[in-house]
């Protein structure tokens, strides 16, 4: 393929998409940055002048639970995501290519469908009236007055559900590519099933896993509808902090000091990833 | 040689695991007991209170004009974004394959956060405009990610042999890459449609008075629980629309 040379014409197509991400996007992050050293007015807004004020106050140490579960709840989302996602992954590139639609499409529709809709069904189906808990009562599984909602657990749960397709399209696309034949070599060669699974399968579908577990932990990091409708008040996350400070409290500088960490901690180790990746595509030329 | 099962079987239960609470949902639309613990038999009351709630199909409106005129920019932005990052190669593509790569990782709350720093310090008020400008933004790179998928996927060369019989650059593209491009990006298209409509937390951030979309009026209705069983029904509704989306996006993937 010949790579077009002249600059005027690669910058006036660049130039849109460019100009866009720079004002909406960059810009607006440096933005949340300088508003974390800004004080606040009254009327809710960003005040003048520059204080180091609330950096200090969000040192509290009231912060440190809020940030372990935020990251542990990320954590045990993306590993049993992936630990599903993988099978799943493995079996779409298996099958043949009438039914490997068919099961995209199936894992695409509960993705597509309206995020709030997807957490609404999950609470009405554990509510104390609901079926999920009438069928487990009925069965003896768990006790008469049991609470399904309102508990970490359901907020680990419901985390799963929203980012298994997250986790399976990454490991899928990879998947696809991969040459299954190498698999037939390690069973020939000897190796079991797992064994052929874990070596040869796993570390061929690698950069498909590392984009699966950036996607998942990084969208759980940042979750605060989840925890705040099926969680209860003891299992808020760092983002439920973000949206109180934004809405509740009004205080955009203390919400930038909070989102500016989070952004910080997101970006850098994504940049990492993506301009691993360029160098990838670069070296696959 | 013997193939595991165990894939198959796990498979089977992730779907089932996907599918369950929706496909509960859709039952209790049409449910007479509110709560949907029990079946008390079939009713279509909860459509008819659905139909006749004005301001449901009001916030409709308003989403699928913000959804229409937000895919539509961002069809044509995210075109030209992937046709030059296909195209070229150079230190200005890696930052631009990069800005175009973050948003997609990006957690929405970050996104709505900084573009309501973004509109709070520059002055200017949250309404219809703002959501727009934030659902541009985050459709954009779903855009051109998928058109660069068709891209890579494009002859080039029939770009020449339309040159050597004689047509311009603007009509070879016009003529040869346009048409073959525009499955993609109608799916691409497609993909930002939905993704408007879906979008909560992001439309929340910079939303302002009179500007409840879909999804802002359906979190209002999830607190009032009289209205619960109406959400049943607006979810089958939207379920139901997302299966012939997904269907129709799936189809205009495939055929080109």
């Amino acid at each position: 393929m010949s790579t077009e040379t002249r600059p005027v014409r690669q910058w006036l197509l660049t130039l849109p998409s460019l100009t866009w991400l720079a004002v909406f996007f960059v810009i607006p992050a440096i933005l949340v940055i300088i508003t974390a050293f800004r004080p606040t007015d009254l009327q809710g807004g960003v005040g003048a002048g520059w204080t180091m004020a609330t950096l200090r106050e969000v040192q509290d140490p009231a912060y440190l639970p809020i940030l372990w579960r935020t990251l542990w709840l990320s954590g045990a989302t993306t590993l049993i995501c992936l630990a599903l996602a993988l099978p799943v992954a493995f079996q779409m590139a298996r099958v043949g290519p009438h039914m490997r639609q068919v099961l995209l499409l199936l894992v695409v529709i509960p993705f597509l469908s309206n995020f709030l809709i997807r957490i609404f069904a999950w609470k009405s189906l554990l509510h104390p009236e609901g079926p999920l808990t009438k069928l487990l009562i009925g069965l003896h599984l768990i006790p008469e007055n049991a609470v399904l909602l309102n508990h970490v657990g359901t907020v680990l749960l419901v985390l799963v559900y929203t980012q298994l397709p997250f986790a399976i399209l990454p490991l899928y696309a990879a998947a696809e590519k991969f040459d299954f034949g190498l698999l037939d070599a390690a069973r020939d060669l000897g190796a079991g099933p797992w064994r052929a699974f874990f070596k040869v399968f796993v570390p061929g579908v690698l950069r498909g896993l590392i984009s699966a577990s950036v996607m998942v932990f990084v969208c759980c990091l940042g979750q605060y509808v989840i925890p705040q409708m099926v969680g209860g008040t003891s299992d808020e996350m760092l983002g439920s902090k973000i949206a109180q400070r934004v809405f509740s409290d009004r205080n955009l500088p203390h919400a930038s000091a909070l989102a500016g960490g989070l952004m910080l901690a997101v970006l850098v180790p994504m940049l990492l990833v993506v301009l691993w990746q360029q160098f990838g595509r670069k070296e696959a030329e | 040689m013997k193939r595991s099962r165990l894939p198959a079987f796990i498979t089977f239960g992730v779907i089932l695991f996907l599918f369950a609470p929706l496909v509960v949902l859709v039952v209790n639309s049409f449910n007479a007991s509110r709560f949907g613990g029990e079946w008390e038999g079939f009713t279509w009351n909860w459509y008819v209170k659905l139909w006749a709630a004005g301001e449901v199909w009001e916030s409709l409106w308003i989403t699928l004009k913000i959804a229409f005129s937000a895919s539509l920019a961002a069809m044509a932005l995210g075109t030209l974004a992937a046709y030059s990052l296909h195209r070229f190669r150079s230190w200005l593509q890696t930052v631009h394959h990069m800005l175009i790569t973050l948003p997609l990782v990006m957690p929405d709350i970050l996104m709505g956060m900084s573009l309501l720093a973004l509109f709070v310090l520059s002055g200017i008020e949250t309404g219809l405009l703002t959501i727009w400008i934030a659902h541009v933004t985050f459709c954009l790179s779903f855009v051109t990610m998928v058109v660069l998928g068709r891209l890579q996927d494009f002859d080039f060369t029939l770009l020449d042999a339309a040159r050597d019989l004689g047509a311009t650059q603007a009509k070879a593209v016009k003529k040869v890459l346009l048409p073959l491009l525009l499955p993609g990006v109608l799916a691409g298209g497609l993909l930002a449609f939905t993704l408007s409509i879906d979008d909560y937390v992001i439309t929340f951030f910079v939303s302002g008075p009179g500007t409840t979309t879909l999804p802002l009026r359906v979190a209002s209705m999830m607190k009032t629980s009289r209205s619960l069983p109406m959400i049943n029904a607006l979810s089958a509704l939207l379920i139901a629309s997302t299966f012939i989306f997904a269907a129709l996006s799936s189809r205009l993937q495939r055929r080109a």
